[in-house]
């Protein structure tokens, strides 16, 4: 079938500067840049360009460019490029179309609307680099009260089990298999340099990472990959995973190419099949079977670890949110509608799920107000893009966030929405071993440890400026914020009042 | 809940005690459990159990534990190398996601037995609830394996990924068939003999009816042979009658689902 799809990028080769070198045909997985045999050039087929720009960032003189190519049709707010081809691309495959990363579509991000607050003359603002500024939070469920001993002072109180980190910035799930190893080498490297978590996702953790567990979040998820009792136990934290950001209420196709021998080693099944993840788990149909697995899970491993339980944030989140709280676990992670992944249908991502922002703000005010709040972590995922997200969190009642993309695009994601290809050009979202060396996990740990280093430093800034020398002072305290632009449903929702008041 | 004091279990023998579940929480029981086989117990005989769950979950030794009474959900969920044998029926989630070991039901068991399964062995001798064996996975020499005596309900051997699944039909009549719908569905590993007739409608749409080979036969005969001997059958009797047996079409039944744009 002729397909009526349109080029998406222009590529631009300065014939001064290229020197014919191929770097640019060796970098692209996606099979554009060539050598033509018969004219002896190098050329490019720009219909396979996603747009990626590993070539461009790779050519040693600089001689490429990329470019988007808009088709010129005719103007028509409603029927836009986007929606014509993906119409297009439907007519001709008749399948559901997948995609992968977050919606990048304009929904509210409310993180721009929110500001912080600063001291001014009523009350001193501390500078954080002369006096202490605490980041360290401890995730896992408090008790109701502490009882101390009379002359002692020793704690009488059974605490359950805490993990305490020190950013409140931990590494979101991405599964082994979705991304290569040396993503998750690296994940777990700067976890444990910087002294916080990264999370398995639903594939197992390879045995070379077993060294790293105590950095370690371990999910369980539908379709039980690689989940054994030496997973179970290594882990610091495991985490039940209901649903995520980017595709909430549905499963999840790992394609058999993407099971290479090692990925099928660690998910423990067979290489070459596609490894499914039914859309519920079939032992979790109400709260009460979710409290079974949670002490299913506690049983497993002794009662040693926190159970943190992942949904994604959809309407009635604040009351699935208090169920979750009362069967029993330690810590909620709540994934926005701007979370992202590996792959999925593209109208599931940009249609389903509400923003992080306001699921928060619900979730936090419906715990408080139930007085159980403090018996669960809740850390927010699905679109926290820089330290100022992460400190609004904070203020409207996360303990802590969960980052995804901005790591990956730390790695060098260039978030060019091709993940369900698994040719990922920068090595990221790939199990082809052509590519995956192409992350070295020494230097991506570096630039992970960078990363979180640079916002731990920026949030200390911040919270010294509102004169704040712990994140706890923070958490959950909306007076810290403002709105700018939201309307009186949105502020009281978010539970913060407009700026100016 | 709170349960009563735990009392320290009774010694019968060198590596084996006697507990006695009555009152006892779900924690506290597998709390004593876990001290038992710390303790280089062998041998653990539960009596007055009454939906106590997770049994089994975490030992990780191949310890043998005699149940009676009802274990609640999740028996040996998790489990890795007992043996169970329950003298009574099992409930819901009976080997939930199983890495070793072996649980023997002298009753029936309830829905999702067998759940993720990924090694060990599964023997009911009754019937089975929902959705038995759906998602049970293989890999390399780990096989599990559910012989259900009797029948089961829909969705068996929902999302099968690998392992075996034997359902003898005992207590049909003559002439009766099975009334499980949608068996198989989403299957896409692992082999189901089923013995006594179903109709086309009621297995799934990724499954395929295929006669036994001679591989097929021996695998059948050795998993009836070990459930003919916990059961006191005759295992000859048992592989007599028709068998099918139901496999996947496809080893990618969703794999044309996608646009890859």
């Amino acid at each position: 079938m002729k397909t009526y799809l349109p080029n998406r990028f222009i590529v631009e080769r300065d014939p001064a500067r290229c020197i014919q070198c191929e770097v640019c045909v060796n970098q692209c997985s996606f099979d554009v840049n060539y050598r033509d045999a018969d004219e002896d050039e190098v050329r490019s087929r720009e219909e396979n360009c996603v747009g990626c720009h590993r070539c461009v960032l790779f050519c040693p003189t600089r001689a490429l460019n990329i470019r988007r190519t808009p088709l010129d049709y005719r103007e028509n707010a409603n029927w836009r490029p986007e929606i014509i081809e993906d119409i297009i691309r439907q007519a001709e495959s008749g399948g559901i179309l997948l995609t992968g990363m977050g919606t990048d579509k304009a929904h509210p991000i409310y993180w721009d609307r929110l500001v912080l607050n600063a001291s001014q003359v009523t009350n001193p603002s501390i500078d954080p680099l002369r006096e202490p500024m605490e980041l360290r939070t401890y995730l896992g469920r408090k008790p109701d009260s502490l009882t101390v001993e009379p002359g002692s002072l020793a704690l009488k109180t059974k605490l359950a089990p805490q993990v305490a980190i020190e950013v409140p910035i931990l590494f979101s799930a991405l599964s082994y298999g979705a991304v290569s190893i040396n993503v998750h080498k690296s994940l777990a490297r700067a976890a444990t340099e910087m002294g916080t978590l990264f999370n398995t996702g639903e594939g197992g953790l390879h045995r070379k990472l077993y060294k790293y567990g105590a950095n370690t979040i371990c999910q369980v998820a539908s379709g039980r990959f690689g989940v054994h009792p030496d997973y179970l136990n290594v882990g610091r934290i495991l985490e039940i995973k209901i649903g995520q950001g980017a595709k909430p209420g549905i499963g999840g196709h790992l394609p058999g190419e993407k099971v290479s021998a090692e990925v099928a080693a660690t998910r423990m099944i067979p290489k070459g099949t596609d490894a499914l993840s039914p859309a519920p788990q079939h032992d979790i149909y109400s709260i009460e079977d979710l409290a079974q697995l949670i002490s299913a899970l506690k049983e497993a491993t002794n009662y040693t670890k926190p159970v943190s339980v992942k949904i994604a944030a959809v309407h009635n989140a604040a009351a699935i949110a208090s169920g979750i709280a009362r069967a029993g676990a330690d810590i909620i992670a709540l994934d926005g509608i701007r979370g992202a992944t590996g792959a999925a249908p593209k109208i599931i991502r940009d249609n389903v799920g509400i923003p992080i922002e306001l699921a928060i703000a619900a979730v936090d005010t419906r715990l408080r107000q139930e007085g159980i709040r403090n018996q669960v972590s809740l850390i927010a995922a699905g679109g926290i893009r820089n330290s100022g997200d992460v400190i609004k969190a904070i203020a409207l009642g996360a303990d802590a966030v969960y980052i995804g993309t901005a790591a990956l695009v730390a790695l060098g994601c260039t978030v060019c929405q091709q993940c369900h290809t698994g040719k990922c050009a920068w090595g990221i979202c790939t199990s082809d071993l052509r590519l995956t060396k192409r992350i070295n996990p020494d230097i991506g740990a570096q630039r992970l440890v960078n990363l979180l280093r640079g916002w731990s430093l920026e949030i200390k800034e911040m919270l010294g400026g509102m004169g704040v020398n712990a994140l706890e002072s923070l958490r959950g305290n909306r007076l810290h914020l403002r709105g700018v632009g939201l309307t009186d449903t949105e502020l009281e929702i978010l539970g913060v009042k407009m700026a100016g008041a | 809940m709170t349960g009563k004091e735990p009392t320290s279990p009774a010694v019968t023998a060198r590596d084996s005690v006697q507990i006695d579940a009555a009152g006892l929480t779900t924690q506290q029981l597998n709390d004593l459990l876990r001290r038992a086989v710390a303790d280089g117990i062998k041998k653990i005989e539960l009596r007055n159990v009454c939906g106590q769950r997770y049994i089994g979950t975490d030992l990780g030794q191949p310890v043998e534990i005699d149940i009676y009474g009802t274990p609640g959900n999740d028996l040996g969920s998790f489990m890795d190398g007992p043996r169970i044998r329950v003298h009574g029926n099992a409930q819901d989630g009976c080997g939930n996601t199983m890495n070793h070991g072996e649980i023997v039901v002298y009753g029936h068991a309830g829905d999702i037995t067998g759940l993720s399964a990924r090694d060990g062995k599964i023997f009911v001798r009754d019937y089975v609830g929902y959705r038995a064996a759906i998602h049970m996975k293989e890999y390399q020499e780990r096989k599990p394996a559910l012989v259900i005596g009797g029948t089961a309900q829909d969705f068996l051997g929902e999302y099968m990924a690998g392992g075996t699944v034997i359902v003898l039909g005992m207590e049909l009549k003559p002439g009766e068939k099975h009334r499980a719908r949608f068996i198989g569905t989403g299957m896409h590993g692992g082999a189901i003999y089923l013995r006594g007739e179903v109709e086309k409608y009621q297995l799934g749409k990724e499954v395929g009816v295929k006669e036994l080979d001679d591989n097929d036969r021996a695998a059948l005969g050795s998993l009836v042979g070990e459930f003919a001997r916990h059961f006191s059958y005759e295992a000859e009797a048992l592989l007599q009658g028709k068998f099918i047996k139901l496999v996947p079409l496809y080893l990618r039944p969703y794999g044309r689902l996608y646009a890859y744009g």
